[in-house]
């Protein structure tokens, strides 16, 4: 048994070798393509780009969707920018509401009455996060979900649902699954697509392009992150509303 | 803190007790015979939640919740009632209510202060990441570190149970069943069948006016005691005579075909899970009655699917089954045999497994590491409670030197 354990011991420590990692150049995160293709078409949005129309594009979320105090750095810009490169004839017009420390709940009535005042073509919901934390019962939170989703589509409006960052550290103090899985449901049923952010980010720690248990980053690696994130979500919306085959720069 | 089933005393009831015993609905197994095959699986049960608790484990793959309907928790918590129901079956039937109830809530304290344990490491890990994480990238996910900002409510709240981190759900569950049991042997006491049907009905009772127990901050508890009571009372009536009653069904050929039948679908349905390739393969009006599989409530898909392994299991591996008594499984038994410390070791064992991936590396050559490293470890420890109960303590009740307690109170 002793030499068992020293044995292992010893495994451990030629494993803590970490890999080298050249961490001056900017992260390649890339993302494999089944992360970024969904079976659910964004028609909305589609005809909207087909007929020249503006691309309306409101972005609710908790505080994982911006940065403190560089709202221009965080996804949803980065993600407007992308597509006015890609998408040159369009005008794309995006706001972000952020409702901080808010369950679904909390947000849905927010949520309705800015679909009603603003009418855009797409809506993209990031939350469970905060349902998370707050450990609220995750059949009530798949029926939020469920309600909000419903209200869009009556709305006529096209939805991509956003779910939790992958966060390592505090793995063992939030359960996130069955909130990932209640959402990954919601999308099923109503055939909406689901930017699966949380298997991106585990993509990318896992491949070292980034390493988001070390507690030596800065504001700089949310600023990446939010980069990567953007780019990846803009290429998440063209492939869902097929638009990388109606229009092509 | 001695294990439940440790506290059987190998004696002889005299024989005017036995016939005692022989006037009440319940019948007793022979005693001083250890059911080896409870504490083989009760101590696979806890390698099972121990691999499931550590995040992504690569070898979580290899446990049953990935293959069927129920988990290690469905088994644990029947060998618990089934244990529990054996062991203070006797004593209520031999020293009656008062001592049964008495030595009861001893277990219950034990068990209690085995969860406040846990939670102390739980404080101690989210004071750590809350102190050394400072990332903006997470800001939003450092909201759990509230608790912190207000221990006086979240402290107080745990000490009721009624704040139940991730991965302590269990214990809560397993105290709110033993303070029923004096209740439940008690009336298993006066007729067995009958309190079985008495827990059923408030098993759907509880699905009908969805009964439960409100958690703190929100929700409920994940374990709904009111559900998860029927297998806790299925164990005990097996203990105290059903299984014995019920070996004609479990030997027939029908039975064990409607098992193997059920286990194949539910097997095939878990597949679809996990390749949803295979998802059309499954009739949408049979999705919509089955989804969700609601484990808070103890889905009776879960339910006939323990049922199910369990009637197989029974059937495979007789009582006397050899490898039982060999050194291959004796890791496992000794486990099983002191689940409560085991468990909590696993719990600890998780969060430590976790500190790894997370400083040392994740890859999949670090999962077989902690896995095997945490397996070997609660081996190695259960050795050692057996070892102290079997020689270490043997002298300290003779003598009462060396004993702490004794000694404290002879002053």
């Amino acid at each position: 048994m002793r030499a068992v354990i020293l044995g292992m011991v010893l495994c451990a420590g030629l494993l803590a070798a970490p890999p080298a990692r050249a961490e001056d150049a900017p992260p390649a995160c890339d993302v494999p393509a089944y992360l970024l293709t969904s079976d659910s078409v964004l028609t909305r949005v589609a005809a909207a780009v087909k007929d020249g129309n503006p691309l309306d594009i409101l972005v609710l979320g908790s505080r994982s969707s911006t940065i403190a105090s560089q709202a221009g750095s965080a996804y949803p810009a980065k993600l407007q920018a992308a597509l006015k490169d890609k998408l040159a004839s369009t005008s794309i017009n995006l706001s972000v509401e952020i409702l901080g420390g808010k369950t679904a709940e909390d947000s849905l009535s927010t949520l309705i009455k800015l679909v009603e005042a603003k009418k855009p073509t797409l809506v993209i919901w990031q939350t469970g996060t905060v349902d998370a934390i707050r450990g609220i019962d995750p059949d009530d939170f798949r029926h939020v979900v469920d309600e909000g989703v419903t209200a869009l589509h009556e709305a006529g409006v096209d939805v991509i649902l956003v779910n939790p960052q992958y966060s390592p550290r505090t793995e063992m103090i939030t359960s996130l699954p069955p909130y990932l899985d209640n959402m990954r449901v919601a999308a099923q049923e109503h055939d909406i697509p689901l930017f699966d952010r949380f298997a991106i980010m585990r993509h990318w720690n896992d491949s070292g392009d980034f390493d988001f248990s070390s507690s030596a980053h800065g504001v700089e690696l949310a600023r990446r992150v939010h980069a990567c994130l953007g780019r990846a979500l803009s290429k998440f919306v063209i492939d869902a509303a097929h638009l990388d085959r109606t229009q092509q720069n | 803190m001695t294990s439940i089933a440790d506290t059987v005393a190998p004696g002889q009831p005299a024989d005017a007790a036995r016939k005692a015993l022989a006037a009440h609905a319940i019948i007793l197994p022979a005693v001083g015979e250890r059911e080896l095959r409870l504490d083989l699986f009760r101590g696979l049960a806890l390698w099972l939640i121990f691999l499931d608790h550590l995040p992504n484990n690569i070898l979580a793959w290899l446990t049953i919740r990935n293959y069927g309907f129920s988990d290690a928790t469905e088994i644990f918590i029947f060998i618990s009632g089934y244990t529990a129901a054996f062991v203070y079956g006797r004593a209520m039937l031999e020293s009656g209510f008062v001592v049964a109830t008495a030595r009861i809530m001893r277990r219950v304290w034990q068990i209690y202060v085995a969860h406040v344990f846990l939670f102390t490491i739980f404080l101690a890990e989210i004071s750590y990441v809350a102190t050394h994480f400072q990332n903006p990238l997470y800001t939003e996910e450092m909201g759990i570190m509230d608790f912190l900002k207000q221990p006086d409510v979240t402290i107080i709240q745990a000490l009721i149970l009624r704040f139940r981190p991730v991965n302590m759900d269990v214990l809560p569950l397993y105290i709110v069943l033993m303070l029923l049991l004096p209740l439940i042997l008690w009336l298993m006491k006066w007729r067995t069948d009958v309190t079985l049907a008495l827990s059923a009905l408030l098993y759907a009772v509880t699905w009908h006016f969805e009964l439960y127990l409100s958690a703190y901050p929100n929700g409920v508890w994940f374990f709904n005691p009111f559900a998860w009571q029927l297998l806790f009372v299925f164990g005990a009536w097996c203990a105290l005579g059903g299984a014995t009653r019920m070996s004609r069904i479990l030997s027939s050929n029908v039975t064990l075909w409607i098992c193997i039948a059920y286990l194949a679908f539910a097997f095939f349905v878990t597949l679809t899970w996990h390749l949803p390739q295979l998802g059309f393969l499954m009739p949408k009006r049979l999705e919509k009655w089955m989804y969700p599989i609601n484990k808070t409530d103890l889905d009776v898909l879960r339910f006939a699917h323990f049922l199910a392994l369990a009637a197989i299991t029974v059937r495979v591996l007789p009582k006397d089954w050899p490898p039982l008594k060999s050194v291959w499984l004796r890791p496992l038994i000794l486990c099983g045999q002191h689940s409560l410390e085991i468990f909590c070791l696993g719990v600890f064992l998780a969060f430590a497994g976790h500190f790894v991936f997370l400083e040392v590396s994740s890859g999949i050559a670090m999962h077989f590491v902690v896995s095997l490293a945490g397996i070997v470890i609660m081996s190695g420890v259960a050795w050692v409670i057996s070892w102290y109960k079997r020689t270490a303590d043997k002298g300290a009740k003779k003598s009462a030197i060396g004993n702490a307690d004794m000694a404290g109170g002879s002053l």
